[in-house]
């Protein structure tokens, strides 16, 4: 039986610390190890963050939406904002030398290091989803 | 409870900063960036960030530590790294920083050689 859970939050920096402790209690109820949690826990963390600021830019009238999922072979987790998306070729690459030294940007490479499968959608209704599977 | 705490201790001419919790989005972050500025402001241009009991880094921590690299470097100062713990080395490695910071494993190292 594949057990689901699905949350909204409120487009605000706590929201972050709020999305991994319910995942961390998701993952853990489903039996994952603790090497798995801590990559869910700052792939949810590093996903909400770029949701809140991104995506809907701390706009309170825009949620951020959250799913867990227990596949049985692992955890799907989605975070969809309601901003105007953008493209993911368009992320300049955080490890390039040029790079190196900026401030910001090293979120998605962290999502992609430590989760099996990270994809972005635009979805009916306008905003950026990302959908990110980690494996038992 | 904050995220994290800092201590600062003084070494000769380098400043120790010991910090103990989480350098995440929000006050993590924060509390780091007021600290490298207050240190600065006091003509401290010689930082050892000691990591070692800092559980927790996102990307807006690891993001922190290169604003802190770069606003010590543009005092003429330099900062380097104590103690990362493994999950930090990870990320330091994925992000290829390991490259631009100066790490180290023991305080008496470290402190021999900023001179």
């Amino acid at each position: 039986m594949t057990e689901q859970t699905e949350f909204i939050l409120p487009s605000v920096i706590e929201s972050v610390d709020m999305a991994a402790a319910k995942a961390e209690s998701f993952a853990r109820a489903i039996g994952l190890a603790d090497d798995a949690i801590y990559a869910i826990d700052l792939a949810v963390r590093e996903s909400v963050a770029n949701a809140v600021k991104h995506g809907n830019k701390f706009d309170k009238d825009k949620d951020v939406e959250v799913t867990f999922a227990d596949t049985g072979s692992g955890l799907e987790i989605t975070v969809r904002d309601y901003g105007t998306g953008f493209s993911i070729e368009d992320i300049p690459d955080p490890t390039d030398r040029e790079n190196l030294l900026k401030t910001n940007g090293r979120g998605i490479l962290f999502m992609r290091s430590f989760m099996d499968e990270v994809d972005w959608d635009n979805p009916d209704g306008g905003g950026l989803m990302v959908k990110m599977v980690k494996n038992r | 409870m904050a995220d994290i705490n800092i201590t600062e201790r003084q070494a000769g001419d380098v400043t120790i900063l010991d910090l103990d919790g989480k350098v995440t989005i929000g006050e993590g972050s924060v509390a780091l960036r007021s600290t490298i500025r207050r240190v600065l402001g006091e003509g401290k241009t010689k930082l050892l960030l000691n990591l070692g009991r800092v559980g927790y880094i996102d990307s807006s921590g690891i993001g922190e530590l290169v604003s802190s690299f770069t606003a010590v470097n543009k005092e003429g100062g330099t900062l380097k790294l104590l103690n990362l713990t493994e999950k930090i080395q990870d990320l330091l490695a994925i992000t290829k920083l390991l490259t631009v910071f100066d790490v180290y494993e023991d305080e008496g190292e470290a402190l021999s050689s900023f001179n």
